[in-house]
């Protein structure tokens, strides 16, 4: 066994302020950081097809008007304007296979 | 007829069954790296100690032209053989029967099998190789797995129940191995999921192949659902006879006593091993051998969650789990991972009887969003769980660091720990030295002329103060501040005197523990 002192992968992990030299795990290396959401930012919440949509960009919306449809599991799922504004630009097109969390349209 | 004939009528009537899905069946099975169901249970049990039973059985598919086939076993051997001498019920799905997969009769195989482990309180062993539910028998299929699932959950904790995988295990098949005690994997044979590549590609767009969906590196690397990973199926079947001469053959039992042997201190020695620096790393795993009688220790679920380490060992001749924190992985720290390792293998051993030996040596719990979002207060408190609720005799080393919820979590004095000893290196505290420091002194720090000198000062002053073991020795939280050199010696007496512990628990119908 591979004595610790002279192991290549040792890194360091700090935990309440202290340092410690140790391995990072792959699982530890790709964990998603935290960002606070951008509310003008539409994300899809599930993976699945662009069967529609509806709105153009500099087009404005209002509150509750559909956006786009999104097809899952044989599901159609309308995505609705959360709030009054201006679609800045639509990052997806018709056909389009979306993953979860894929950015589909933009406010100004 | 004669007697003669009649036998030779019988033997014709087995030939015709043992040949499983013939000759061309066979050679694919081969080819793909796999034995065949018979030769891997001939394979796994004592010399001629298999008894088969229900070779004659025989489907009862009548759509879809079912009726019309013949499929050998139903394609499933089952009987009951022997392990080092024990008596093990056994079953083996035969993929070269139409794919292994699970009708009517062939789940009534199983199951017969699972009801005389369960009355003969003998190990189950299941090796799943399977395309999954036969569709022509519809509902029928659906409710065999049901009926499958059911008993192993009333086995469960009653007798050891292995799962080895040797081929494909998906759909709702998957979770009769996920009910059971051990599941093995072997690389490139083993596939595992609820929803296949196709599946996920037409429906979510992902494309995936299955050995990265669900193979065997992936259970016993990423999900953990896999407790033991092998190259190649002779490997997973030495695998599988060292776990079993390790774990006794039903819960009213203690596993087999072997001969007391030393560990080896010469390859594994405490003072070159082991750091005494909290910040340095080095691998636990030398410690458990520099302990453990001739230095053996099997190894559950290596690949997951390294940074807590679970397995098994002996120590004077019996078997006992073992449970240490590793600070060579992410500094041994307890996260959603790591601690539901720990609580299953804790859970495991506490229901056959198997004393837990912990060994302390963790910063805390994983800091961050990650693990806040997953639920690790949720999965943390399974330790403290698991812990409280074991009645087998407990016995804790610190060996260095043990703080804040992770010293508690650690099978501490609290937590009904019979023993807890502590090497003079330990240091037990709510956080270490830096962080408390700056919390404790924060003012003198920010008002200091040099804040650094100071900072540095005070760091000191805390650890001098609070970093050993003495202060939780001087509550009672520690019995015995130990060198290293005595830790066996101090655990073989601990082991010794237990041997008649008893400890009652409320009566309950059973606890809610947070799943």
């Amino acid at each position: 066994m591979k004595h610790p002192k002279y192991d290549k992968n040792l890194e360091h992990i700090n935990i309440d302020m202290t340092k410690y030299k140790t391995r990072l795990t792959t699982k530890f290396k790709n964990r998603k950081f935290y960002t606070k959401a951008d509310p003008r930012m539409i994300k899809s919440v599930i993976p699945g097809t662009v069967r529609r949509i509806y709105v153009e960009e500099g087009q404005k919306v209002e509150k509750g008007e559909r956006l786009l449809v999104l097809e899952a599991m044989k599901m159609r799922n309308y995505l609705k304007a959360p709030f009054l504004g201006k679609i800045k630009k639509i990052h997806v097109e018709m056909s389009n296979v979306v993953y979860k969390d894929q950015l589909l349209l933009e406010y100004e | 007829m004669s007697l003669k004939s009649k036998t030779s009528d019988l033997k014709k009537r087995m030939q015709g069954v043992l040949q499983g899905g013939g000759d061309k069946a066979i050679q694919k099975q081969v080819a793909m790296g796999k034995m065949t169901a018979r030769e891997r249970i001939l394979a796994l049990l004592d010399k001629n100690s298999f008894h088969e039973y229900d070779l004659f059985v025989e489907h009862a598919g009548k759509d879809f032209n079912m009726e019309k086939k013949y499929l050998p076993g139903d394609g499933v051997i089952t009987g009951i053989g022997s392990m080092g001498g024990h008596p093990v019920c056994i079953y083996a799905q035969d993929f070269t029967v139409a794919g292994g997969s699970l009708g009517y009769m062939h789940a009534k195989k199983i199951t017969k099998i699972m009801d005389h482990a369960m009355k003969l309180k003998v190990p189950l062993i299941g090796i799943n190789d399977s395309g999954g539910a036969r569709i022509q028998e519809g509902v029928n299929s659906l409710a065999g797995y049901g009926e499958i699932f059911f008993r192993n959950t009333m086995a469960s904790g009653v007798i050891p129940q292995i799962s080895v995988i040797l081929g494909p295990c998906a759909g709702g098949a998957v979770y009769s191995p996920a009910l059971t005690d051990f599941v093995f994997v072997v690389d490139k044979i083993s596939k595992m999921f609820i929803t296949g590549p196709e599946v996920i590609r037409t429906v979510l767009g992902e494309e995936i192949s299955m050995e990265d969906l669900g193979g065997a590196k992936v259970q016993a690397e990423i999900s953990g659902n896999a407790h033991f990973y092998a190259i190649s199926e002779q490997e997973c079947i030495e695998q599988i006879k060292s776990l079993m001469s390790y774990i006794p053959w039903n819960n009213k039992k203690k596993a087999d006593i072997f001969p007391k042997k030393p560990p080896n201190t010469k390859d594994y020695k405490v003072s070159e091993i082991f750091p005494t620096n909290p910040k340095q790393p080095y691998d636990v795993r030398s410690i458990i051998r520099s302990i453990s009688d001739d230095s053996e220790f099997l190894e559950v679920q290596q690949r997951f969650a390294a940074n807590i380490v679970i397995g098994f060992s002996r120590m004077n001749g019996e078997t006992v789990g073992f449970v240490a924190n590793q600070p060579l992985v992410l500094a041994g720290v307890l996260d959603v991972d790591s601690s539901n390792k720990a609580a299953r293998f804790i859970r495991f051993c506490d229901s056959f009887n198997i004393p837990l030996v912990t060994l302390v040596d963790l910063p805390g719990y994983l800091p961050g969003v990650d693990q806040e979002h997953a639920g690790v207060i949720r999965h943390g408190a399974k330790v403290l769980y698991s812990y409280s609720e074991a009645t087998v005799p407990k016995i804790t080393v610190i060996l260095r660091k043990a703080y804040g919820g992770g010293y508690i979590a650690m099978c501490s004095n609290h937590l009904r720990a019979d023993f807890v000893f502590a090497w003079p290196t330990a240091e037990i505290a709510v956080m270490g030295p830096e962080g408390a420091a700056n919390i404790i002194f924060r003012k003198e720090i920010k008002e200091a002329e040099d804040p650094d000198t100071i900072r540095k000062q005070k760091i000191q002053e805390y650890k001098k103060k609070f970093a050993n073991p003495y202060v939780a020795a001087a509550f009672g939280y520690v019995d015995a501040v130990i060198e290293p050199e005595e830790t066996r010696k101090f655990i073989n007496h601990a082991l010794e005197i237990s041997k008649d512990k008893s400890e009652v628990r409320p009566e309950k119908k059973h606890g809610v523990p947070p799943f």
